[in-house]
């Protein structure tokens, strides 16, 4: 048995000095290593935000299981079927009649209609090049009361294209109806491609409500009816990058402004933002007619600036010069917070990451230049498995898989993201980092847990 | 439709049944898959993932790599990790696209070995099949390229004196060499067993029995112990996962097997079945000679874990139904009707159950043929997420099986006794 037998192994290859990294890719792509923070969101988790949805998979047993448990996990698991194929349907090529006849026999069971189905074709399918058109079109013709909605399971394909999880944000507002120009609300705004609903606080969602425009977000739905008037609103926006196809593919469908506002940590790009996102509420506004005509009233960017420099202060004031290691599970912008609090006095000393976006361009040379020395390490590396995973000192993490590969139990326990945003966020972020530090957590029993904010009966 | 499942998952799938068989021995083993066996293996199919290291990995086959038949990747990739972690071997596990396409991993392991000069075997999986059969392919590779063909299987029948003792003669630390009542395990993995606790808990029950367990396959024990296995005197499958194991140490060394696992009071019987076979060299499944029929009346159960306790009213179903892996639940089936006189019934839904199921006993495939087959089911011992396809009117005693439910009652499991003390 291996037990931490790390000590003898070389970490080149798995960790870099920023100094000394490749732009966007660290770390050769060779074999992967998974490691047990399982709490970012996976598709199983992301489709059953559509109300009234029932997802059915129809692939090989050693993928379903996974999907299967996710569901069964977060207490879905009756809204979630599935169809297994064997051997003898890749040989004899009747993929599309065991897809048809599985998902029907699946229906027919039910005690009550879904509004949609969430229908997961996989790899298998690709490959053999099973007649999809042929698949859907019998299931509507079968079901015309239910809206099949086209997904995929088919990771074999995101190295070189869209991942399943860029897809699936596409298609699961693919039932949103096209509306009239009379039927458009331009009152309200709708947020498209996030798993997590903004936080009340956040910027945007201040400027909404200031400007008496209506903000819908899907993790708010909780009906299909409710769901289907996301449609309605005047101009549709996404702040989580893997969301941004899809809601850009809905805009350009449903003819809608789209508005891509990443959420970042760099107070030039918010203001720019937000500044955009004036522009875009003036421009319905006009629309609207004149009742609507006041002008739109902005956040005040002194006092927010401010008030995030008070927060930060605040924080580095309790953390000191606390090691501070984040990773790619908490925030899709992690060089950016890498960035944000160096220049802010925090002793960031690791970044966990696989990858750079091409968003975070400016970030990683402004650290290299800044903070030479900043340690990227992989989290997929196989070396990454047995490196020690304890420091000499206690780290503050940020991000989940930041508190495994440090052995933390201080650390800020968000994925994605969650629901910050803006200069609100980062005030946010300043106080939850404090409280990361005075507060132990059970890491283990924490980031094991899929799905971070759903329910989870482990 | 055999192939549809509206609410229950499905067992662990053979990739995920070789790595947690070979988890603990101290080699690299390689899925070839883009993604998904990965995540599905190390967060529902392995509870050892957070807290005991493992070099279990994923090529991240691509679409590119997978059409134009692109072997090299894989091959340098591992070579390279192997090279750097220096694994005692490296056992390659394929999914359904390598399956698809044909690639031949027997060949990829030859050229690994050949590169790295660590020993190297594929495990034809393909994501298809279930645990059993990927773990159990796992292990009888182990017993055929790892156990020491220098062992002595000297007991003989008759050749050892010595009970669960100090060294020996032969030069084996633990002394085992013509010993007749020493045994292997095999066929212990988390999937069927829980924790290591609960393993240790079914090597006592044999110990407290006069038996000298030489290795446990594969939970606890390293490669250096299980290359020792032909040093046993009788093998003991205690779960399906072990019986191509079993098969290859008889073939090796001539060991005879024994297939059952302790449980309750039926572990005597299934302790001198053992003593059988070292004497007569033959194999026997041991709860199907144990698995007499019942009449219907006994005494019930109290104060164990699951009392058994119901009037018969139908006279064509057994009192009691258990759902599960065939040897656990044979052996656990033999145990009832052996401490509480009760007739029992075990519905298979695994693959591999061929001469290990009574007559009164079912193999099950899908979810429909499993809530048919329930239908009549008045006591119903099984995974809780069988619960939704039992009938109403049914009692249900909960046995969750990682296997079936992955990790969603392990807190449950940690706090129940080990397989063997289950009565």
């Amino acid at each position: 048995m291996l037990k931490r037998a790390g000590e003898s192994i070389d970490p080149a290859g798995a960790v870099i000095a920023i100094k000394d990294a490749a732009w966007p890719a660290p770390f050769a792509s060779e074999l992967e290593f998974n490691s047990p923070a399982h709490g970012t969101w996976n598709i199983v988790h992301t489709g059953m935000r559509v109300p009234g949805a029932r997802q059915i998979y129809v692939c090989a047993g050693n993928c379903m299981r996974g999907v299967v448990l996710t569901a069964a996990e977060m207490n879905e698991a009756d809204r979630f079927s599935f169809v297994i194929v064997e051997e003898e349907n890749l040989l004899n090529g009747n993929l599309e009649d065991v897809t048809i006849d599985g998902v029907t026999d699946v229906i027919e069971k039910l005690d009550e209609r879904p509004k949609a189905v969430l229908l997961f074709t996989v790899c298998l399918h690709h490959f053999l090049g099973c007649d999809l058109e042929r698949v859907y079109g019998e299931l509507e013709s079968r079901f015309p009361d239910i809206f099949f909605v086209r997904c995929y399971m088919d990771p074999i394909m995101q190295k070189n294209g869209l991942t399943p999880d860029q897809k699936l944000r596409k298609a699961m507002y693919d039932p949103l109806p096209r509306l009239t120009e009379e039927e458009i609300n331009n009152r309200a705004v709708s947020l498209l491609g996030s798993d997590f609903a903004l936080d009340e606080t956040s910027d945007i969602a201040r400027i909404l409500e200031a400007n008496d425009f209506a903000l819908r977000e899907l993790p708010k739905c909780s009906t299909w009816e409710e769901y289907l008037n996301l449609a309605e609103s005047g101009m549709f926006i996404s702040c989580y990058p893997s969301g941004r196809y899809g809601a850009e593919e809905q805009a350009g469908r449903l003819g809608r402004k789209h508005l891509y506002l990443p959420a970042c940590f760099s107070y030039e790009e918010i203001i720019r933002h937000l500044e955009e996102l004036a522009a875009s509420l003036r421009q319905l506004r006009d629309k609207g007619g004149s009742e609507n005509m006041k002008e739109i009233s902005l956040l005040n960017y002194d006092a927010e600036i401010a008030s995030c420099e008070a927060a930060l202060a605040g924080a580095l004031s309790e953390i000191g010069d606390m090691p501070v290691a984040i990773d790619c599970t908490f925030h899709p912008r992690p060089l950016g917070l890498a960035r944000l609090l160096i220049a802010h006095g925090f002793s960031v000393n690791t970044v966990y990451l696989d990858g750079i976006s091409p968003e975070e361009k400016d970030d990683f040379e402004w650290l290299r230049v800044h903070a030479p020395e900043l340690v990227l390490s992989a989290t997929i590396q196989v070396k990454m498995r047995v490196l020690p995973r304890h420091g000499e000192r206690e780290v503050l993490a940020i991000g989940q898989k930041a508190a495994w590969f440090t052995g933390s139990r201080h650390f800020v326990n968000v994925v994605q993201g969650g629901g910050l945003y803006g200069f609100d966020g980062i005030r946010r972020l300043a106080g939850l980092m404090t409280e990361a530090i005075h507060e132990e957590k059970d890491t283990e029993d924490l980031v094991i847990r899929k799905g971070w904010g759903c329910e989870s009966c482990i | 439709m055999r192939q549809a499942y509206r609410i229950i998952p499905i067992y662990t799938a053979d990739v995920s049944g070789v790595c947690s068989a070979l988890y603990e021995l101290g080699g690299m083993t390689v899925m070839h898959d883009p993604s998904g066996c990965n995540s599905t293996y190390n967060t529902h199919d392995e509870i050892r993932w957070y807290d005991q290291d493992s070099l279990i990995f994923i090529s991240g086959l691509s679409e590119i790599d997978a059409i134009m038949g692109n072997d090299d990747k894989f091959v340098h990739d591992t070579a390279k990790a192997a090279h750097e972690l220096k694994p005692r071997f490296i056992a390659l596990a394929s999914s359904p696209i390598p399956f698809l396409n044909g690639t031949d991993f027997p060949a990829l392991a030859e050229i690994l070995e050949d590169e790295t000069g660590i020993p190297a075997f594929a495990v034809p999986t393909n994501g298809m099949h279930d645990y059993v059969y990927g773990a159990g392919m796992a292990l009888a590779a182990i017993a055929e390229r790892f156990t020491d063909p220098a062992a002595n299987s000297g007991a003989g029948g008759s050749g050892g004196t010595e009970g669960p003792d100090g060294p020996g003669s032969c030069g084996s630390t633990a002394g085992s060499c013509g010993n007749p009542r020493s045994v292997n395990i095999l066929g212990v993995t988390p999937l069927d067993f829980g924790p290591l606790s609960h393993g240790e808990t079914m090597k006592k029950s044999l110990e407290t029995m006069g038996w000298y367990v030489i290795s446990t396959w594969a939970m606890g024990d390293g490669l250096e112990t299980i290359s020792r296995a032909g040093e046993a005197a009788v093998n003991l499958v205690v779960s399906s996962v072990g019986l191509r194991a079993a098969k290859v140490l008889r073939e090796k060394f001539g060991t005879p097997y024994v297939v059952g696992a302790p449980v309750g009071e039926f572990t005597e019987k299934l302790s001198m079945t053992m003593e059988r076979a070292v004497e007569s060299r033959e194999c026997e499944v041991a709860y199907l000679t144990a698995h007499t029929s019942v009449s219907g009346s006994g005494g019930e159960g109290t104060g164990t874990w699951i009392s058994a306790s119901s009037s018969m009213e139908e006279p064509d179903v057994a009192d009691i139904t258990l759902i599960g892996e065939p040897v656990t639940m044979g052996s656990l089936a033999a145990a009832i009707e052996n401490q509480y006189g009760r007739s029992v019934r075990v519905l298979c839904p695994l693959e591999e159950w061929e001469g290990l199921l009574s007559p009164e006993d079912e193999a099950v495939s899908g979810e429909e043929e499993m809530e048919e087959k329930l239908k009549n089911a008045k006591i119903i011992v099984a995974d809780p997420l069988y619960k939704p396809i039992c009938p109403k009117d049914s009692r249900f005693y909960e046995l969750p099986h990682i296997a079936f439910s992955g990790r969603i009652f392990l807190k449950k499991i940690k706090k129940m006794p080990g397989f063997a003390e289950l009565l």
